[in-house]
């Protein structure tokens, strides 16, 4: 019996293969098919709703998984636009360092100069110092004097191997022999114990002349006077918002803006000065 | 028996008809049910190996007539599963739990085989790679989903008939 129906097939299969498209079997076939075509008809009809809804439901987990996949890629793509903006914004600040190293305040100091990526920013208002990626191993050494491309930042106060402190010109231990860069009237800058980032100078006497907007840039030594510093001369510190005096005080009272924004630093230019360092007073 | 062979040649009527329109177009991963493999199977082990045979050229008839495929191409295919599904249940596969479910497995890889086989010898295009690792596996997870359903369906519809009450002679 098993024989007879596998015997069947395989005649069937020769057979159909063999006649023309008009033949027996294929008559057969397009007879059957005629028959069959009404109940498959019927049976569609019957499962159209249940297939809609399959298809909607599959559709649905379909259109799940691909809000998944986009929102990841969404991720991925906004992770990497971070980057690159990060690396942008990266390139820009070494090249306004690169800069900065070519101006001719600091030519005598180009060969001296150490870029340094800042590690930590000042943490609290309190705590006028960062950390930089840069030390002893640098050439790096207390009290070099550091900058940006827009002006003075501040001074080395620690240098390890790899890392070194350095205070900000807001913390109120600092002081710095400034000048008016138009009229040439000395005094020191230091921070206004304020809240803010204001600075003020001090020291210029009434007889001075000092204007609301001009530059204040750092003195340097000044040879055979008392006044000494550990900054080169010409560093641009800030300019001159609010002039002012009273008569109780000897001194004219002139806030000075800084140029440098303290609180987004990315990287700095360490003067790292290789003559001998004046003495503490 | 008669009575058997109309409700088998009527099942494999709806069947084949429910595999070709509804059955077939549920794709889930990469796979889709066969309704008349695991119908024959379930036949074929509780009705003996001819009545498998013939169920099964007669599904595959079916088949091949509605897909309006090679005459005989399927029919071949499932005369040779249901005879061999048959003589399983016959034999090592009698009152075996796991019967069903085996030879469900089992007869879907040699059907995927034997089709890709088949499609070879009479030179119709055919990816062993889409059968057998692509569809396959999710076919053989679908078909043992049905198994269970099928299989209590088969066996209330060919279950025997309640025999009278034996006379029992006392004294």
């Amino acid at each position: 019996m098993v024989i007879l129906l596998v015997l069947a097939s395989l005649a069937m299969i020769t057979v159909y293969f063999r006649e023309s498209p008009n033949g027996a079997l294929h008559d057969f076939q397009s007879a059957s098919s005629s028959v069959l075509r009404p109940f498959e008809i019927a049976a569609s009809r019957v499962a159209r709703p249940f297939e809609d809804a399959y298809g909607w439901t599959a559709d649905l987990f379909h259109a799940k998984s691909e809000n998944e996949k986009l929102r990841k890629q969404v991720n991925d793509l906004t992770q990497t636009a971070i980057q690159r903006t990060e690396a942008i914004e990266e390139r820009n600040a070494l090249r306004r360092l690169l800069r900065a190293k070519r101006l001719p305040a600091y030519e005598d100091l180009a060969n001296a100069m150490v870029t340094a990526e800042v590690v930590s920013n000042p943490v609290s208002q309190f705590d006028q110092t960062m950390v930089i990626a840069a030390g002893r191993n640098d050439g790096i050494r207390v009290h070099d004097a550091v900058i940006t491309d827009r002006g003075l930042v501040g001074q080395v106060s620690k240098a390890l191997r790899d890392t070194a402190l350095v205070t900000l010109l807001t913390d109120p231990a600092i002081a710095v022999t400034a000048k008016d860069s138009r009229t040439g009237a000395i005094g020191i800058v230091q921070h206004s114990q304020g809240a803010e980032d204001l600075l003020f100078l001090d020291r210029v006497g009434k007889d001075k002349r000092v204007d609301r907007g001009d530059i204040v840039v750092t003195a340097g030594k000044q040879s055979g006077k008392q006044l000494s510093s550990f900054y080169p001369r010409n560093i641009p510190i800030g300019h001159v918002t609010k002039v002012g005096q009273t008569d109780v005080d000897p001194w004219q009272d002139v806030q000075v803006m800084p140029f440098v924004d303290f609180t987004s630093l990315d990287y700095v230019l360490v003067l790292a000065s290789k003559t001998p360092r004046p003495n503490m007073p | 028996m008669t009575l058997s062979i109309a409700k088998a040649a009527a099942l494999f009527f709806v069947v084949a008809i429910l595999q070709v329109t509804i059955v077939a177009s549920i794709g889930i991963l990469g796979g889709s049910p066969d309704l008349v493999l695991v119908t024959l199977v379930a036949v074929a082990l509780t009705q003996g190996s001819i009545f498998g045979a013939v169920s099964g050229f007669w599904a595959g008839l079916l088949i091949d007539i509605a897909r309006l495929g090679t005459l005989g191409f399927t029919s071949l295919l499932l005369t040779l599963a249901g005879f061999w599904i048959g003589r399983y249940g016959e034999t090592t596969g009698r009152d075996r739990a796991h019967a069903p479910v085996l030879s469900v497995a089992v007869v879907t890889v040699l059907y995927a085989l034997g089709t890709l086989v088949m499609r070879f010898l009479l030179r119709e295009p055919a990816s062993a790679k889409i059968a057998l690792v692509d569809e396959l596996p999710a076919t053989i997870a679908l078909n043992l989903l049905l198994t269970f359903p099928v299989f209590a369906l088969v066996r209330w519809l060919f279950k025997p008939a309640q025999r009278p009450p034996e006379v029992e002679f006392v004294g």
